[in-house]
This record gives C-alpha cells, sequence and structure tokens, in this order.
C-alpha cells in the first residue's frame, strides 16, 4: 500500500484515495511529427527498474493532478511535486541521488 | 532418459524409490550455444522445446536469474481458454489449447490438463452483447464456444447466485474445452524434455547485460561470466523493459503486479471455471480442494511480487455476492506476480531493432494459457526468421496501426 501526500492540499493519504496516472513529463508530439516521435509519444513507456517518475491525481480529495517520484523496486516514495512544471524539481532530484547514488530516468540523472 | 510411466512406479515401489533420476541437468554454461533463451518460464522453455522438437535446433541455453518455473509460470490461476475476438490471437491461443490437450503425451510428463469448461459471466446488458459478439466471431474462427442462458449457468455451477443485487447472471460465455493445468508440471515438463534434447538449463544465473558486434547480437552478460550466441530470445514476462534496456531499445509496455490468493481446501463444489469480469474476480477449485481466485492488477507500475491489498478487498467482496458460501472461507495464502502490460492487451512476438535479438512478451495478465502456441510460433520466428503464427504480433504493430484490440477478451486478470 501507498501513501502518498498530496503537494495541494497537504492531505497524505493511502493509495486508495489517489489514482495513477502513468508516466511523468511525457512531451507531446502531434500532427507534422516524425512516425518515430508519434509512436513514441502515444505508445512507447518508460518501465524502470527502480526511480520512476509519475503522475498521480488526488480523485477522493482536492481533485487535482500532481507529481510523485518513486522506487518501482521497494515502492518508497521519494516525494510528491506541483503538476505545472516539465521537470523534476532539483532539490528532489538530489535527495533521490542521495539514495540512489547514479539513477538515471529519460534524460534526468 | 528413462520413461515415466505405471509400470515406472511399481518397478520404484519395489526398490524403495532409489532409481528416479533427475527430471533436468544442472550445467555450467559452455563458451558459446546457437541460441540463448533468457527467462525459464513456460514460455522460454516451451520456445527451447519447440526450436529442438520442430527445428533440430538443439544447441540451446535457456538461462533462469531464479528457479526455473518461479516467475508468473508458478503463480498463476491456470485457466486455459481461447475464446478470444481477434483473428490473430484465435489462432495462437487455439493452437495452444489443442496442444494442451497432448501435451502431457508429448512430453511424457503429467501436467494435469483438466478441460473442464470456462464460463465468463454476462453482468451487464454491454456484456451480454460482447460476448454474443465474441461467440459469432468464434464460431466463424472454429472456436467452439457459446453463449449460455442465466438458467444454464445454474446447471453447470450450482453454488453461484444469479440474483446479485446490483449484478445478476444474464448469462454467459462457455468454452467446454477450456480448463486449468498444473503450472509447475508445465514448466517441468518442459524442462525435462529441454534437457534430453542435451539444452542446458542455467539456474540462478542473471542475464546482466546484451553484448553487440555492430548492430548484431554476440551474446550475453552473465553473473556466471559472458556467453556467446548467434541469436538471442529474450522472454522474461515482467522483467522486458529491463533486458530491453540491456540491448538498447525501449518497448510499449509496463509492468504491474497481479494478485491471486487460495482458500483452505473443502469437499468439490464447482467442478467448472467460472469468471466474473464486471465484478472483478474469477474462481476454481484446485484438485486438493482449495479455491484458486485471481485477483486485480495494481494501478501503478512496480515489480514487487505482492499487490496492493485493497485489490483482495475487492475481489473477495464480489466473490462473496456471486458465491454466497464462499463467504465463510478462510484463505491459505496470497501472492503476486509481475506481469508485462501492452496498450492491445496482445502480446508481442517479434523481431527487434537489434539483430538476432527477438523478443516473447506483453502476455500481460493471460499467457499461461499460451505457452505451448507461443513457444511454438516463437521458435519458427527464430529459426526461420518469420512465422504465420507469430507475424501480426511483430513490435511495429503499434507504428502501423494494426492493434488487435482484446480489451474485452483480456479485460479481467487471467
Ligand atoms: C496472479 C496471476 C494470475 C494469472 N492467471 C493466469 C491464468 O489464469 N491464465 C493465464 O493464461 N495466464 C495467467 N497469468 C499470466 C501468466 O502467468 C503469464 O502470462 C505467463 O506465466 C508468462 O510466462 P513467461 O514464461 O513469459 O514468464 P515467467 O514465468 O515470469 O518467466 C520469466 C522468467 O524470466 C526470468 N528472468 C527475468 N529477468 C531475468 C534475467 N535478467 N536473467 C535471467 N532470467 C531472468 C524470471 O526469473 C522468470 O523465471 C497470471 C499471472 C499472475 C501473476
Ligand atoms: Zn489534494
Amino acid at each position: 500500500m501507498l501513501i502518498l501526500e498530496c503537494p495541494y492540499c497537504g492531505v497524505t493519504g493511502e493509495e486508495t484515495e489517489f489514482h495513477g496516472g502513468g508516466e511523468a513529463h511525457i512531451k507531446r508530439f502531434g500532427p507534422g511529427s516524425s512516425d518515430d516521435d508519434f509512436h513514441d509519444y502515444l505508445f512507447t513507456r518508460e518501465n524502470p527498474f527502480g526511480v520512476h517518475f509519475e503522475r498521480w491525481r488526488h480523485v477522493s480529495g482536492c481533485g487535482k493532478w500532481f507529481h510523485a517520484a518513486r522506487c518501482t523496486k521497494t515502492l518508497e516514495v521519494f516525494g510528491t511535486y506541483s503538476a505545472q512544471t516539465t521537470e523534476p524539481p532539483s532539490d528532489l532530484r538530489a535527495a533521490i541521488s542521495d539514495k540512489r547514488p547514479g539513477w538515471t530516468w529519460r534524460e534526468f540523472s | 532418459m528413462k520413461r515415466y510411466s505405471a509400470f515406472a512406479i511399481a518397478r520404484e515401489a519395489a526398490r524403495y524409490h532409489s532409481g528416479w533420476e533427475r527430471a533436468w541437468r544442472s550445467p555450467e554454461p559452455k563458451r558459446k550455444y546457437d541460441v540463448i533463451i533468457v527467462g525459464a518460464g513456460g514460455h522460454g522453455l516451451a520456445t527451447a522445446y519447440y526450436l529442438g522438437k520442430n527445428f533440430g535446433i538443439t544447441n540451446v541455453a535457456v538461462i533462469e536469474k531464479g528457479w526455473l518455473g518461479g516467475g508468473n509460470t508458478g503463480r498463476n490461476t491456470t485457466i486455459i481458454r481461447s475464446n478470444y475476438l481477434q483473428d490473430p490471437s484465435a489462432a495462437i491461443y487455439e493452437k495452444s489449447r489443442s496442444l494442451y490437450e497432448t501435451m502431457s503425451q508429448d512430453l511424457n510428463y503429467n501436467v494435469m490438463f483438466s478441460p473442464r469448461g470456462v464460463i465468463m459471466l454476462a453482468q451487464t446488458h454491454h456484456e451480454v452483447r460482447g460476448y454474443q459478439r465474441t461467440a459469432h466471431a468464434n464460431a466463424l474462427q472454429g472456436v467452439t464456444t457459446e453463449f449460455i442462458t442465466p438458467q444454464k449457468v445454474k446447471e453447470l455451477v450450482p453454488i453461484i447466485n444469479l440474483a446479485g443485487p446490483r449484478y445478476p447472471v444474464l448469462g454467459g460465455l462457455w468454452q467446454a474445452r477450456g480448463g486449468t493445468a498444473r503450472h509447475d508440471a508445465v514448466a517441468w515438463g518442459y524442462a525435462r524434455a529441454c534437457s534430453d534434447m542435451g539444452m542446458d538449463i542455467i539456474q540462478k544465473c542473471e542475464v546482466t547485460g546484451v553484448r553487440r558486434d555492430g548492430g548484431r547480437v554476440a551474446g550475453v552478460d552473465t553473473t556466471k561470466g559472458p556467453i556467446d550466441c548467434d541469436k538471442l530470445g529474450i522472454v522474461v514476462a515482467g522483467h522486458s523493459g529491463v533486458l530491453a534496456d540491456m540491448a538498447g531499445f525501449r518497448l510499449p509496455i509496463e509492468s504491474v503486479a497481479l494478485q491471486a490468493l487460495v482458500s483452505e481446501p473443502i469437499k468439490p463444489c464447482m467442478d467448472v471455471v467460472v469468471m466474473a469480469n464486471t465484478v472483478h474476480g474469477y474462481m476454481s477449485q484446485s484438485d486438493k480442494g482449495e479455491m484458486v481466485i485471481g485477483g486485480g492488477a495494481d494501478g501503478y507500475n512496480n515489480y514487487t511480487q505482492r499487490g496492493s491489498f485493497h485489490h483482495i478487498e475487492e475481489t473477495v467482496r464480489a466473490l462473496i455476492e456471486t458465491f454466497p458460501m464462499v463467504s465463510r472461507l478462510k484463505m491459505l495464502r496470497q501472492w503476486g506476480g509481475i506481469v508485462d502490460m501492452t496498450g492491445d492487451r496482445s502480446p508481442i512476438l517479434s523481431k527487434t531493432p537489434v539483430d538476432g535479438v527477438f523478443i516473447n512478451c506483453g502476455w500481460g495478465t493471460g499467457g499461461f494459457k499460451a505457452i505451448p502456441g507461443s513457444g511454438w510460433g516463437m521458435a519458427e520466428l527464430i529459426a526461420k526468421g518469420r512465422s504465420p503464427l507469430t507475424d501480426a504480433f511483430s513490435l511495429d504493430r503499434f507504428k502501423e496501426g494494426r492493434f488487435i484490440d482484446e480489451s474485452v477478451a483480456a479485460g479481467v486478470a487471467h
């Protein structure tokens, strides 16, 4: 059972109060982009054994979307942060590096 | 290899069972093989078996990081059926179901295939239409299924409650020749046959890297050192993303935990498999008398073979509504496996961007039933470069928009 903290209303709740929304920070490729980019945008997904970044929604609470950084190996939650960003905040990345030295995820490390 | 038979049991009984041989050898890896298969689950072992049996390729190693059959193959609820919707699915699942019928004889190993029949309950009008459509599609594909009335459901399953308060049973999709088999025995039977053909099954050996020479595969790095190969088959279910990363490509796959549980053993009370997709629960009774219950999948990526507790609560709640008598049962064990989910809920059996590397994955919540058919097709793909059974399941189907949408047939985790 995951325990997550909503960065908007500050509530800490069990995963049943939230809803997972899949991979975070996906860049949209629309009409006019190459077939490969469009394919990757639609279908290809990060599926790491370790550090992962995701979107979550506080469905049974304030209803807002936010981001979470998690370990898929241990279920440890490193932290949650605002949806209004295209990359994980640097302080969170540093905190993850303390716990998982050398981690990488897409272009981030 | 000494054959198993009634005579062998009598012979060994007369000499204190001192003459049984080990079912497979545990060799150290050689320097090089023609083909290396990563993953000794059912699909990996079946692939190796048909490489030898159908194509005479026996210089093969199957490399397993744990023990053979210890992944999803040894963790599933063993439902075997072929009532899918799309033609490519019907072809591979029906091939597989038919191979299960003769598997015990082919392998000289009792896999306890029990074609007891599978019912998928229709509990909404939407489901009624969906299953009637599937029954029509199956008729055209030569797969014997039938849409049955609630009364027929009650005859087949006396312990069922047709008049559930929220979701009454409105009918069901019945496949009389579906059923179950002993999951471990499937892995063990293939392993014994592979070892007998001279193949090396190397357990407790983790693949840690895929070595390439230009655009071509050269071999793998393992915890027992590097091993060379001409061709590599990646058949690791939930860990496909990890292996693809080692080989330098990405997949349209996400891994989640799927759970199951079993009750204490009770007297025989249900001799078919019942799946209730709307309320999300399914159940069958094992030969030991335990009720085998399949639960839900987690809603987020993870690799912990455990699963979230609230899914058990949901599944058990649904089952109590459908089978009121189970409300007094105690549960004995619960476990999870890591399943590899694709967007269209169909598997991937394909060449990859790396020459000589083939992948078999994406069976998600429903690949036990497919083990022999998948191994049959995958062996042909590796040996000849293509196979009519696997063509439609190639990796480029997503880019080309050729989805094989089985979200209805595979909607519940099984
Ligand atoms: C709870 C549950 C219930 C299910 N119920 C059903 C059902 O009723 N009917 C049905 O048809 N299907 C069912 N399934 C799905 C089915 O179990 C799987 O689709 C099928 O077993 C997959 O087989 P496999 O051989 O591909 O994978 P696995 O059996 O998981 O084998 C993969 C192997 O690869 C090994 N491996 C991974 N990484 C490495 C590495 N780096 N190096 C070496 N080896 C490695 C693993 O240790 C593992 O043994 C269920 C699954 C679960 C979890
Ligand atoms: Zn909130």
